[in-house]
């Protein structure tokens, strides 16, 4: 016991290190100043003059929260409509949707995106949410259509409603697939978000981009380590939850 | 609910199943009796599991009409219907995200009764199948050997102790050893507890030890419908015949216990006297094969008198054997015993109770005399 504690323990000490770094980067502009300085002694201004990374971040977190939020409940809805007698018809022709779409480069769609629906903030979230949908829909429909058919047979003959099978079995035992596929879909969104600052949407994006046009290095890398770093916790911690869940229902070893 | 006693209590009648253009089960009629275990045996695709699915609407006939303890299923709400059925399928079906305990507990939990009342169920039910509940309650199914996953399916489906049991192939997936100790807890559990049990199977041996009744099917229809003694004795067409096998005599004794046939055994106690008790048994009763029991009754080999004279020691005369190896135990079946006899080269052997103490023995005599019955009412 002690042992998987120990091991629980030594686990947590890289994300909680590169969580204090990216606290540090964000949150204090000395430390952030003295390391830009560093890496690029020749510029004069290091830091992106008009807005801090606070204000930055908070709109990309904005961002990617507006287009994930309505990505996880639309997704995870369709995954469960076509998994549904009533649905089954258009499985098909939506996991051929959800294959096709995740074929398209993020920053592509984006791309798209503006000559249809325009620029700022509402249409970069309607375009993160329309790309990040996919792979939360592929993930539900994966995470359902595993299960096995005599597990639902056991849960309809003892009498559960369809409603029952698919609260108490379908989804608790989909839940690990398709939070697999909310991380991928916010962690792409992470990074999709930063190409938002072309199309106006602000985020941390908008000192990269700066930092392109004005040929300051230095502003590119102080909005491109926020975001990665970002990335980077998303993805850990967003996994530790999806592990969490799978080790509450008994499932390592494969269910 | 109350239930009369010996009446009917699944009818089905003129049942017929369709898909498409093929006929899976063409109108058939049958009923099953409260408290006994009926089982649908055939080859693959002859309709049993079929037959079997409609009764809990799985499935929904094409034509004719099930009823249960004489209300017509079609009239009931399907979601009542099955939480007063248990339902056990090849594939146990547990839910691998609850523990065992969670997966007994589903039907009781669907039918709202209190936290108490169900983790007293739970306990009860795990010491029927003959787990223990503190050490398995808490356990996830991937943590279960297959016997065991199955002896949870049987619990769960007992759970709100429906009077009628649906059991599809269910000890199919289990290999043949743990299958056979499935079989006899099911018929002891049964016999406790008495259910209207419907029961799909392809294993003659399996239905022969278990059924009060044996219903056999062939593309869709009921080819013979008795009891299993008549089925072995008397098969009704060459079909029937064929499916039952040659060896028909022998899986009729699968239909015997031990504790009707076994006599009064002779057996004396390990000690000084043994040898003089012995040599007496032969000469005034003639009895040639002994057992050797210790002071508390409980075997410890045999002794063959023809042998015993003046010179021979205890150790010589005494044949010791290893535990369990030829005893058999008073729910043994005959064909165990035979089985018993075959492969240790002996004619008779010991019944023991569960603490090793000789309470009887059966012989080979007695076992021929079973299938010679058989075969004259076979010749008849």
């Amino acid at each position: 016991m002690e042992r998987v504690n120990r091991q629980k323990i030594l686990r947590w000490i890289p994300i909680a290190g590169v969580s204090v770094l990216f606290l540090l980067i964000v949150f204090d502009r000395r430390f952030l100043e003295l390391l830009l300085a560093f890496i690029f002694p020749g510029e004069t201004v290091v830091i992106y003059p008009r807005a801090g990374l606070p204000g930055l971040l908070g709109e990309h977190l904005l961002l990617v929260l507006f287009s994930s939020l309505a990505a996880v409940g639309i997704g995870v809805a369709v995954g469960v409509f076509v998994t549904r007698p009533a649905g089954r018809e258009y499985l098909h022709l939506v996991n051929d949707l959800s294959s096709l779409a995740q074929t398209i480069p993020p920053v592509a769609v984006l791309a798209l995106a503006v000559p249809f629906i325009g620029f700022g903030f509402k249409p970069t979230v309607l375009a993160l949410f329309l790309y990040s949908i996919l792979p939360i829909i592929r993930n539900s429909v994966a995470g359902i259509e595993t299960i096995s058919p005599y597990l639902i047979e056991a849960a309809r003959g003892m009498g559960m409603t369809r409603l029952q099978v698919l609260l108490k079995i379908e989804l608790p035992l989909a839940l690990r697939v398709i939070m697999a596929g909310i991380r991928t879909s916010v962690v792409i969104n992470v990074g999709t978000a930063t190409v938002g600052a072309v199309v106006g949407a602000g985020g941390l994006g908008t000192p990269i981009i700066s930092g392109l046009v004005r040929e300051n290095p230095a502003f590119v890398i102080e909005g491109a380590v926020a975001a990665a770093l970002l990335a980077f916790l998303m993805d850990q911690y967003l996994g530790r939850i999806e592990q969490g869940l799978s080790e509450r229902y008994g499932l390592e070893a494969g269910g | 609910m109350d239930f009369g006693t010996g009446g009917i209590m699944i009818k089905v009648k003129n049942l017929t199943k369709k898909y498409g253009d093929f006929t899976a089960v063409d109108n058939i009629s049958f009923t099953v009796q409260e408290g006994t275990v009926c089982v649908i045996i055939g080859p693959s695709g002859c309709g049993k599991s079929t037959t079997l699915k409609t009764i809990n609407r799985m499935l929904e006939p094409t034509a004719g009409d099930i009823f249960i303890d004489g209300k017509n299923v079609l009239d009931l709400k399907l979601e009542i219907l099955r939480r007063g059925i248990g339902y056990v399928i090849q594939y146990v079906g547990l839910f691998p995200h609850m523990t065992v305990g969670e997966n007994i507990a589903v039907v009781p939990k669907l039918l709202d009764w209190g936290k108490s009342r169900i983790g007293a169920r739970v306990a009860l039910l795990l010491e029927m199948v003959g787990l223990d509940p503190s050490a398995y309650r808490d356990k996830y199914p991937n943590e279960l050997s297959g016997g065991e996953a199955q002896r949870i399916g049987v619990a769960r489906a007992l759970a709100a102790d429906p009077p009628i049991l649906l059991m599809d192939e269910p000890f199919g997936a289990v290999d043949p050893l743990n299958r056979e100790v499935l079989q006899r807890e099911f018929v002891r559990i049964q016999r406790e507890l008495k259910k209207t049990v419907l029961f799909v199977t392809h294993d003659l041996d399996e239905a022969v030890r278990i059924a009060d009744r044996i219903i056999i099917m062939k593309n869709g229809t009921i080819v013979q419908n008795d009891i299993p003694e008549i089925i072995l004795a008397s098969p009704k067409n060459k079909f029937v015949h064929d499916f039952v096998g040659s060896d028909r005599a022998l899986k009729r004794l699968s239909r015997f216990i031990v504790s009707q046939y076994m006599h009064r055994p002779v057996s004396v106690e390990m000690g000084e006297k043994l040898l003089n008790e012995a040599t007496q048994l032969r000469e005034q009763k003639h009895i040639r094969y002994i057992w050797v029991v210790d002071s508390g009754k409980r075997l410890i080999g045999w002794l063959d008198t023809g042998i015993v004279d003046k010179n021979t020691s205890i150790e010589d005369a005494v044949t010791k054997v290893a535990q369990g190896k030829i005893t058999v135990r008073e729910d043994s079946t005959l064909r165990e015993v035979l089985a018993k006899m075959l492969g240790e080269g002996v004619k008779v052997v010991p019944v023991v109770d569960a603490d090793r103490r000789v309470i009887g023995e059966v012989s080979l005599k007695d076992i021929e005399k079973i299938t010679e019955e058989v075969d004259a009412s076979w010749k008849e």
